[in-house]
């Protein structure tokens, strides 16, 4: 349409003033995402839009919650975790220690669904978990550990699929139609804004969980975030992706073996 | 057999279907008639999240042309029908490749219709053409009012021939353009509406 010139400029604008980095997103989900933006802003047009949040900077925080996508839920997709459990936590038990970088962890749901399943195998306290996002209000939720006690019956079910081996409410405090998780869970987890797009390599880790963030980037912006995760990950290190991600178009795709094809492990070689 | 209106302005490139409850039944009365070398045509079906995959393998012993799960990337094709995956919207990006996303459901739907024919809308302009099928929801009314505002052009089942007319029936009261088209004669309106130059 006509405004994919002004679109283009708002990306552009949001990257030269706020040093978020959208230019390499999927253009049919960027689009989707700033429209519902302007409209919750208020605006009528995407050049509406670019000049708030050059002037406001509380209108670009709200505009990022609209640009980001925080759907999560705990085990979702439980066969990628019981694969885990039953196929990739053999090998990290062999480890003396064990560094896992959830990236795009959004409020936490992939995050505190490791914690459970390794303190379940007995991991947890030789684990050190890196979660990371660019949102940084859904950092401070995935922080917290609170969700809404009515997804807690779908949680339920979904950890008890993956394999689970203690009660899921074990692990929480309902409070008030909240449920909050065990700080325990947490001890070993570092929650820190980190961008695919934008920042390099931080640590080497044995693990690395990325689910539905790539479906969200351009091929060229997937090969990167691939490349870090392949310049991160130590030899034979794995790489988890969401039930409908693959390594199959990358230019890294030389760089892995396929470990779980159904549930998107792969390893790095 | 085809309206007059219904004549082709831009060639037809791409076909975007929606429908929800009864349309597994009404799209084997349109898929399995369509050429093989037919436009593109990109599916939403409203299904439990419980039956993946079931759809494009349910069709594609059926039908001439090529049946798949969209993937991200993949490129549109002359050909092939895309269904999307059950728990993922599916998008159409700028340069006619699919794309998916686990955003918020939209109409109470993942997939949504409307999230597909608005972004096939911008990809596809002019030479795109939504079909609603039956269903129960209003799902794809505002997707076939974006899809002509691009000047692209919906048929709709004729609610008569539905086992379910809200979802066809919205779209013919948002988008005067529309034309209903009972279900047996769909298929062959579609042909007409790519035969004609
Ligand atoms: C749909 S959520 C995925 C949540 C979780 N991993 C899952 O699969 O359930 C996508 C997350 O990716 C984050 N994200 C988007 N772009 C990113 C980037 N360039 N670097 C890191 N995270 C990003 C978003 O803020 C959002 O929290």
């Amino acid at each position: 349409m006509d405004d994919d010139i002004e679109l283009r400029r708002l990306i552009d604008t949001i990257y030269s003033r706020y040093h978020y980095d959208f230019r390499r997103y999927s253009s049919a989900s960027v689009r989707r995402r700033a429209v519902q933006g302007m409209i919750a802003l208020g605006c009528k047009t995407f050049s509406g839009l670019e000049e708030l949040v050059v002037q406001d900077p509380a209108a670009f925080t709200q505009l990022l919650q609209y640009l980001t996508v925080q759907v999560s839920d705990l085990f979702r997709d439980p066969g990628y975790f019981r694969a885990f459990r039953e196929r990739v936590v053999p090998v990290l038990r062999t480890y003396p220690s064990i560094k896992l970088w959830v990236a795009g962890c959004a409020n936490g749901e992939e995050v505190y669904s490791f914690a459970v399943l390794l303190l379940e195998e007995g991991l947890l306290d030789r684990t050190m978990i890196y979660a990371t996002d660019i949102n940084p209000s859904a950092l401070q939720a995935a922080e917290a550990g609170i969700y809404l006690l009515d997804r807690m019956r779908a949680f339920t079910a979904n950890h008890q699929a993956s394999g689970g081996t203690c009660s899921l409410s074990s692990y929480y405090t309902a409070n008030y139609g909240s449920a909050v998780f065990d700080r325990t869970l947490r001890k070993n987890v570092v929650f820190s804004d980190h961008s695919l797009a934008t920042d390099a390599v931080f640590s080497e880790v044995q693990v690395v969980s990325c689910r539905n963030v790539l479906i969200y980037f351009e091929r060229e912006l997937q090969d990167r975030a691939v490349g870090l995760f392949h310049d991160a990950l130590s030899l034979r290190g794995f790489l988890g992706l969401g039930a409908k991600e693959t390594l199959r178009f990358s230019r890294h795709e030389m760089g892995f073996d396929a470990f779980d094809a159904e549930e998107r492990w792969y390893r790095r070689h | 057999m085809v309206p007059a209106a219904l004549g082709a302005r831009a060639g037809v490139e791409a076909v975007v279907v929606g429908g929800s409850a009864g349309a597994v039944a009404a799209l084997g009365e349109v898929l399995p008639k369509l050429p093989a070398d037919f436009p593109p045509v990109l599916v939403v079906v409203h299904v439990l999240p419980s039956t993946p995959h079931l759809l494009a393998e349910l069709f594609a012993p059926r039908c001439a042309m090529r049946v798949l799960e969209a993937e991200s990337f993949a490129a549109i094709e002359r050909g092939c029908v895309y269904f999307a995956p059950a728990d993922y919207h599916l998008l159409v990006t700028r340069d006619r490749r699919c794309a998916l996303s686990i955003e918020p459901p939209v109409n109470f739907s993942r997939p949504s219709i409307d999230v597909l024919f608005e972004s096939a809308a911008v990809a596809f302009g002019p030479s795109l053409v939504g079909v609603v099928l039956t269903g129960a929801s209003h799902d794809g009314a505002e997707g076939a009012r974006v899809i002509a505002e691009g000047g692209g052009r919906t048929l709709v089942q004729e609610p008569a021939t539905t086992e379910v007319p809200v979802m066809p029936a919205a779209v013919l009261a948002a988008v005067p353009s529309a034309h209903a088209v009972p279900l047996a004669g769909m298929a062959s309106a579609l042909r007409a509406m790519v035969m004609a130059p």
